[in-house]
């Protein structure tokens, strides 16, 4: 665990660019620490691997203090990931890689196997291996980055803005892929960012701070989001907080109907049998069961049933597994206003209103029932893989 | 009638050998400069306040002409090839200072955040980071340096003769040869042509890792008045 013990950093000009900051990060999770610009999230990642020097206060790594060992030493043993990735423009990306088993005395064929094998787990084709830092995309450069923190195995990982030069589809990328690389090694991240959506999604302990180097709150996600501790807090989190909250509530127990799915193979009997359930549309699904669209009920009764008079169903949600929030925008999206829920294979397990959704949110709200960390962070790996 | 390239034997060298003596007399100067310039460059990076004092000196010694400094030289180490290698060395010095400087500064600041934060010491950072990627600016200061070098050799001839080349141009006259002048000038601003692609020929070999199509201008290259037309001009005065 890295504890940093009521920190101050003044800078020779007299900046106080962080002022008695005390916060425990846990081991083997991502903890993240988000404020505006110029509040001091830099210096103190940097004072983490000294490349600051705290004023006053401590810092303690597994209980000792960091300044108890060659201050080389401790770098190494803590991955280093920049905005821009800052990679070595003269090495090739096998080599950039390579860079720290290398320093720490491994052979080059090891080293080079080292960098290949973790070209591969963060999603970099081997081809890439020969090529210079020039010759990548943004997004690229930054896997590489992430790669070349990762080389030497080590068990702390310091990441200071490393997606923000890149455009958000590729942000999203590679943050979910850090999840993933995250659930597979287990590494203790610290990871600053300007970016509240970006803290709030792969953070499992957000710390939230306030220009002039102090801590505003420290608290998981969905603390943060349900109860920011100031107004400071609830201005950053930003204005559709309660909409973002719902991303932390399960859409397990939401009630699905079922009764108004039908096969396209149905007769017009089989469908007027049928007790709908006041379901102004029937969701049609193939024969597998997956969804194909919704019908008027007078339309498939008089057995227009087929595929291209349907409207479209929109994107499902995942029942259990996606979140209220994926469920309300499934609803608000829909045609019909209902949204549709299917299962891992994508067969239609239900259809739901925005009623029932709204009335799900109300009561989530009054249990307080936010699902944890760990239960997301396993969500958003299957999603990903 | 005696051909192009016979070549009057006061002189006491063939015509490769007079190549031969100008080479020497151009190149060791450049190296003598880069050998004292690295380390003085480094010093100039880590201490900030030390470049503009330095740059300061560096930028009044090149404004001192080649002439004045020869005579000035005399002096104390005679009518001797020496004499005309000391202000060449200088020369060289003042310009791959400020271009060994302008390339390590312009290493940016995340590759050494990023170098540091991996565990570089200062030494190491600067040999294996800072340098390499300079390489491109301090060869755009070599080029500089070898081509004012190889053409400044010339006015050496009115030092004893030590001008190698340039000697021709005071037999020309001597012997009334002009040939001898044409010789003289041509081969010298062929040398120069041959030695600048060579390095420029290094300087692709050295970084393969720069874009092709993009290839920097290098900055030392606008800094300084064309040192070879300026020392042709002076030479055959
Ligand atoms: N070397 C320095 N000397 C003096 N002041 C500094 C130095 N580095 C940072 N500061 C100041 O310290 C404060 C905190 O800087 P820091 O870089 O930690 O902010 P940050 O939270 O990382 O900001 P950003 O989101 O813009 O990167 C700022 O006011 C900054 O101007
Ligand atoms: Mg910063």
């Amino acid at each position: 665990m890295i504890r940093i013990d009521s920190v101050t950093k003044r800078y020779p000009d007299g900046t106080v660019a962080v002022d008695r900051l005390s916060l425990e990060i846990p081991d083997r999770s991502i903890t993240v620490l988000v404020g505006p610009s110029g509040c001091g999230k830099t210096t103190t990642l940097r004072m983490i691997n000294r490349m600051v020097e705290p004023s006053e206060g401590t810092i303690l790594l597994d209980g000792k203090d960091i300044t108890q060992q060659p201050v080389n030493t401790l770098r190494r043993s803590m991955g280093y990931v920049i905005q821009n990735a800052g990679l070595f423009q003269h090495r090739t990306i096998v080599d950039n890689i390579a860079t720290v088993p290398r320093m720490l005395g491994w052979g080059k064929e090891k080293a080079r196997a080292r960098a290949r094998e973790l070209m591969e787990r963060v999603g970099l084709d081997a081809t890439l291996a020969k090529r210079y830092p020039y010759q990548l995309s943004g997004g690229q450069q930054q896997r590489v980055g992430v790669a070349r923190a990762l080389a030497a195995d080590p068990p702390v990982l310091l990441m200071d803005e490393p997606f923000s030069a890149v455009d958000p589809v590729v942000r999203k990328g590679l943050q979910e892929e850090l999840l993933r690389i995250q659930d597979e090694l287990g590494k203790t991240i610290v990871f600053v960012t300007h970016d509240i959506d970006e803290a709030v999604k792969i953070g499992t302990m957000v710390a939230v701070m306030r220009t002039g180097g102090k801590l505003a709150q420290f608290a998981p996600p969905a603390e943060l989001l349900s109860h920011p501790a100031d107004e400071f807090v609830e201005d950053f989190l930003g204005a559709d907080r309660g909409i973002r909250r719902l991303s932390f509530f399960p859409s397990a127990g939401l009630q699905l109907l079922t009764a108004p799915i039908v096969a396209i193979d149905s007769t017009a009997e089989q469908i007027t049998a049928r007790d709908t359930a006041g379901a102004p549309y029937l969701l049609v699904t193939d024969l597998e069961g997956r969804p194909l669209g919704w019908g008027e009920p007078d339309r498939l009764t008089a057995g227009d049933i087929r595929a291209e008079h349907l409207l479209s169903h929109g994107r499902p949600f995942v029942a259990g597994t996606d979140s209220l929030r994926a469920a309300l925008d499934c609803a608000v999206l829909s045609p019909t206003g209902w949204a549709v829920a299917v299962d891992a294979e994508g067969r239609a397990a239900g259809v739901v209103s925005q009623q029932t959704i709204a009335e799900a949110i109300r009561s989530a709200h009054a249990e307080g029932r936010e699902t944890d960390r760990a239960a997301r962070a396993t969500q958003v790996t299957k999603a990903v893989g | 009638m005696s051909g192009f390239f016979d070549i009057p034997s006061d002189l006491q060298h063939s015509w490769l050998g007079l190549i031969g003596l100008h080479l020497r007399e151009a190149l060791l100067p450049v190296l003598f400069g880069l050998v004292c310039a690295l380390p003085l460059a480094q010093l100039c990076v880590r201490f900030r306040w030390l470049y503009p004092p330095v740059l300061w000196v560096t930028t009044v010694l090149y404004a001192i002409p080649s002439l004045a400094f020869f005579v000035v030289l005399i002096d104390y180490t005679g009518q001797t090839e020496l004499t005309v290698m000391i202000p060449l060395g200088v020369y060289s010095l003042v310009v791959l200072v400020p271009a060994i400087v302008d390339g390590v500064r312009s290493v940016p600041q995340e590759t050494l955040a990023a170098a540091t934060a991996m565990g570089f010491g200062p030494v190491r950072r600067y040999v294996q980071v800072q340098l390499p990627i300079a390489v491109p600016a301090i060869i755009a200061g070599l080029r500089i340096a070898v081509v004012s070098s190889v053409s400044l050799v010339s006015v050496g001839t009115l030092i004893g003769n030590q001008g190698a080349l340039g000697n021709l141009l005071a037999d020309a006259m001597f012997y009334h040869r002009p040939e001898l002048a044409v010789n003289s000038v041509v081969t010298t601003a062929v040398l120069a042509i041959v030695l600048d692609a060579l390095l420029v020929g290094l300087r692709v070999l050295l970084t393969p890792w720069m874009p092709s199509g993009a290839r920097r201008k290098p900055k030392a290259a606008t800094a300084r008045p064309e040192p070879a037309t300026l020392a042709l001009e002076d030479a055959v005065k």
